[in-house]
């Protein structure tokens, strides 16, 4: 694997074996130094052009336990109000000698752009509405510490599927291990087009929520107001949200995930996020796992874990 | 006294909108001499059409040629190079410019830089000042300078009074309307058809429908007024359909599609290579199917190129930020020989007499072939294969999305007003 655009490229076999690796980093993390020297001499770049704290920690935090050396590259939102394209940036970043460049953008399809001009592995952190395939790879390892598989499980992803990376590079994912996905969302939140999704579609959460084995909530944009998308954000809430009477509807072992940063009382009630069945901040903690994982299978040199 | 003969076009098969026969082509300054078999001239120089086709020259209705304002990506003479070796002897340029093309003093500038070019210049004008919509430009000022297209492209006239105003205006001045057909409110923050790629890509797109409600409106408006109206760049089977039952209506509209209409899909954006992005966006293989259809079936009256020069910084910017547009003025004849499974006969109707007449120059441009006419044409090699290379285009830009590949029929030369501006597909100036 020569980089991570986005999950269907790993297939199902690739995205095992990610989550297998996985478990490794899961016990290195937890030693008392947690650090291997794994990718020693090896530099990754964080390219952010989009605000993101949680993902680019995750991805530093997960580099330098892997020994690598990180380089951090946070641009303002467009490179074109700088006259410098985009191709022009990356290439300059490629001659400063690095192995791996960790891409999130606002625009769609940014990773695949660069994946084709630079020879380095190119990483996609979240582009545009397009695909955020490291938080799926999260997600499913969540999932499965929890189940022991995703095979046969019914998961609903509940919300603005549309404008959504998460539920783009979830639903690939959570279909290649086998699971059934029930989308529900207002029809405006959803893609103009589900043609060749392998889910099924629904309006009432009411009716989806005894049935799934994992609730996914999805994060609702406040600029989706302004849009004619929604009338309100009460109404929104009040027909899609997870709020505490519609988490008595799922069945006790219910997983309730959540990508964040929640709007608390909006898509997710304040008080469902502490729920017995609210693995969202397992999902946080076992991105740096993750994380080594794929940089580790991008760049590796098949060194000795325990190193 | 007749000048005496300069050009002898020898062994080709002449094609114009009379029919087709075996004739060698005499030229004598910028007109056509003698048409017939095994011609002698004494003096003029020889051009081999041996196996090519013998053509009035094409006439394109839609080139973007930058200029002014945007040099960087094309110049007035760069693009009627392109377009003399794409077999064009002359192409309306559109007035997205910046200025744009909205009065006589930047018509008067385009058209003195075309002067010289080794194509026919002529000039579209905008129908709204700055092409923003808001107040009607001065036609007469600019169809007294020979306008006779009119056109906002690049955006459509989104109020509905104003389009009527123009159409009525612009009645009285034998000209004709043109309209980027896209309703502005449904197609916002779109940047690729909407449908199945556009979804999996997550990319915002622009519906069919965006198109159609303004191909709709302005055939009412055509109904109401009276007036002419060509529709640019049609891309979807439902606008094909509501021009050929306006037509059927006995409505004075004409068409236009351009080729990558009849030869990409919207799946080609899966890279999110700009080199794809083009307004209107690439549709549907049924949308695909239905352009070809229509020009088959002569709903549509002319290919157009919609020949869109970007530099080359602007086309390496993320999908969503990259402007739209392709070129098309060097591959449009080969593709539209290729990919229609049309008679070259029909196909040259489209690319030249047909077009010639919407523009208004048929009594220079695409006119049969014979003693007298102006010696404006091509001469074109079906068979010829050639593999497309973006560094060796005459344009200054190279976006085009046909980069390797390989296309059946070439241009081997073009004249212009008797001159050969082209010979065995080199650029002579």
């Amino acid at each position: 694997m020569k980089h991570l655009l986005a999950v269907a490229d790993l297939g199902t076999e690739g995205i095992e074996e990610v989550l297998r690796v996985t478990d490794s980093f899961v016990e290195v993390s937890s030693r008392a130094i947690p650090k291997v020297p794994a990718l020693r001499g090896k530099t990754v770049v964080s390219l952010f052009y989009e605000n993101s704290t949680r993902t680019r920690l995750s991805f530093e935090t997960a580099a330098r336990r892997l020994s690598a050396d990180t380089m951090n590259f946070t641009a303002p939102t467009s490179s074109v109000s700088k006259g410098e394209s985009l191709r022009d940036t990356v290439e300059t970043i490629e001659a400063m000698g690095i192995d791996a460049v960790v891409v999130r953008h606002g625009s769609a399809g940014v990773p695949q752009r660069i994946a084709s001009w630079i020879d380095a592995s190119v990483v996609n952190a979240g582009d545009g509405w397009h695909e955020h395939p490291t938080q799926a790879l999260l997600d499913c390892y969540t999932i499965r510490q929890r189940r022991g598989s995703l095979e046969g499980l019914r998961i609903a992803v509940v919300g603005d599927v549309k404008h959504s990376r998460v539920a783009r590079s979830d639903v690939a994912a959570f279909a290649l291990l086998g699971a059934d996905v029930t989308l529900v969302a207002p029809p405006t939140l959803l893609p103009p087009s589900l043609e060749g999704w392998p889910v099924t579609v629904s309006h009432d959460l009411d009716a989806v929520l005894p049935k799934v084995d994992v609730v996914y909530v999805l994060r609702l944009q406040n600029e989706r107001m302004t849009e004619a998308l929604l009338p309100s954000l009460r109404e929104y809430t009040a027909s899609y949200g997870l709020t505490r009477r519609r988490a008595d509807l799922l069945p006790d072992d219910a997983l309730v995930m959540h990508p964040g940063p929640m709007n608390r009382g909006v898509e997710i009630a304040a008080d469902v996020a502490a729920l017995a069945g609210s693995v969202i901040t397992t999902q946080v903690a076992n991105g740096v796992a993750v994380r080594m994982a794929v940089l580790y299978l991008l760049l590796g040199s098949g060194q000795d874990l325990a190193g | 006294m007749p000048d005496s003969p300069t050009l002898l076009i020898r062994g080709g098969t002449v094609v114009d909108a009379t029919g087709t026969r075996r004739a060698d082509v005499l030229v004598a300054g910028d007109r056509v001499a003698a048409v017939g078999e095994n011609l002698e001239a004494l003096g003029a120089r020889e051009l081999d059409a041996g196996g090519c086709l013998v053509a009035p020259g094409l006439v394109d209705l839609h080139a973007h040629l930058r200029e002014p304002g945007r040099e960087e990506a094309e110049t007035v003479e760069t693009g009627a190079r392109a377009a003399a070796l794409g077999g064009y002897t002359a192409i309306v340029a559109m007035p997205n410019t910046e200025p744009a093309i909205d009065s006589a003093a930047v018509v008067r500038q385009v058209l003195d830089l075309g002067a010289t070019a080794p194509c026919d210049v002529r000039v579209a004008g905008a129908i709204t000042v700055g092409r923003a919509g808001r107040a009607l430009a001065p036609l007469a000022e600019m169809a007294a300078l020979g306008v006779r297209l009119f056109t906002d492209d690049g955006s459509g006239v989104q109020d509905a009074r104003l389009m009527r105003r123009a159409l009525e205006y612009a009645s009285a001045l034998d000209v004709t309307l043109a309209q980027h057909c896209e309703d502005g409110s449904l197609a916002a923050g779109g940047h690729m058809h909407e449908g199945e790629w556009s979804s999996r890509l997550g990319l915002p797109g622009i519906p069919a429908e965006a198109e159609e409600l303004m191909v709709a409106r302005d055939i009412a408006l055509c109904r109401l007024t009276g007036a002419r109206v060509h529709f640019l760049h049609l891309s979807t089977a439902g606008s094909l359909q509501l021009v050929a039952a306006a037509k059927a209506a006995g409505l004075p509209v004409t068409a236009e599609v351009a080729p990558h209409h009849f030869t990409l899909t919207h799946a080609e954006v899966a890279g999110y290579d700009p080199v794809y992005k083009v307004n209107p966006p690439l549709r549907t293989a049924a949308d695909v199917a239905a352009v070809k259809a229509a020009l088959a079936a002569g709903v549509v009256d002319a290919i157009a190129t919609d020949h869109a020069p970007h530099a080359p910084e602007a086309k390496e910017a993320p999908f969503d930020q990259a402007p739209p547009g392709m070129l098309g003025l060097e591959t449009a004849l080969a593709l539209a020989l290729g990919e229609l499974d049309l008679a070259p006969e029909r196909v040259l109707a489209l690319l030249s007499w047909q077009p010639a007449a919407i523009a208004g120059i048929a009594s220079e441009h695409g006119g049969p072939i014979i003693e007298g006419a102006a010696a404006n044409l091509c001469v074109v090699d079906p068979a010829a294969v050639w593999v497309v290379d973006p560094t060796l285009l005459a344009s200054r830009s190279r976006n085009t999305p046909y980069a390797n590949r390989k296309l059946r029929g070439r241009v081997r030369h073009t004249i212009l007003r008797g001159e050969p501006v082209v010979i065995d597909a080199e650029a002579q100036r």
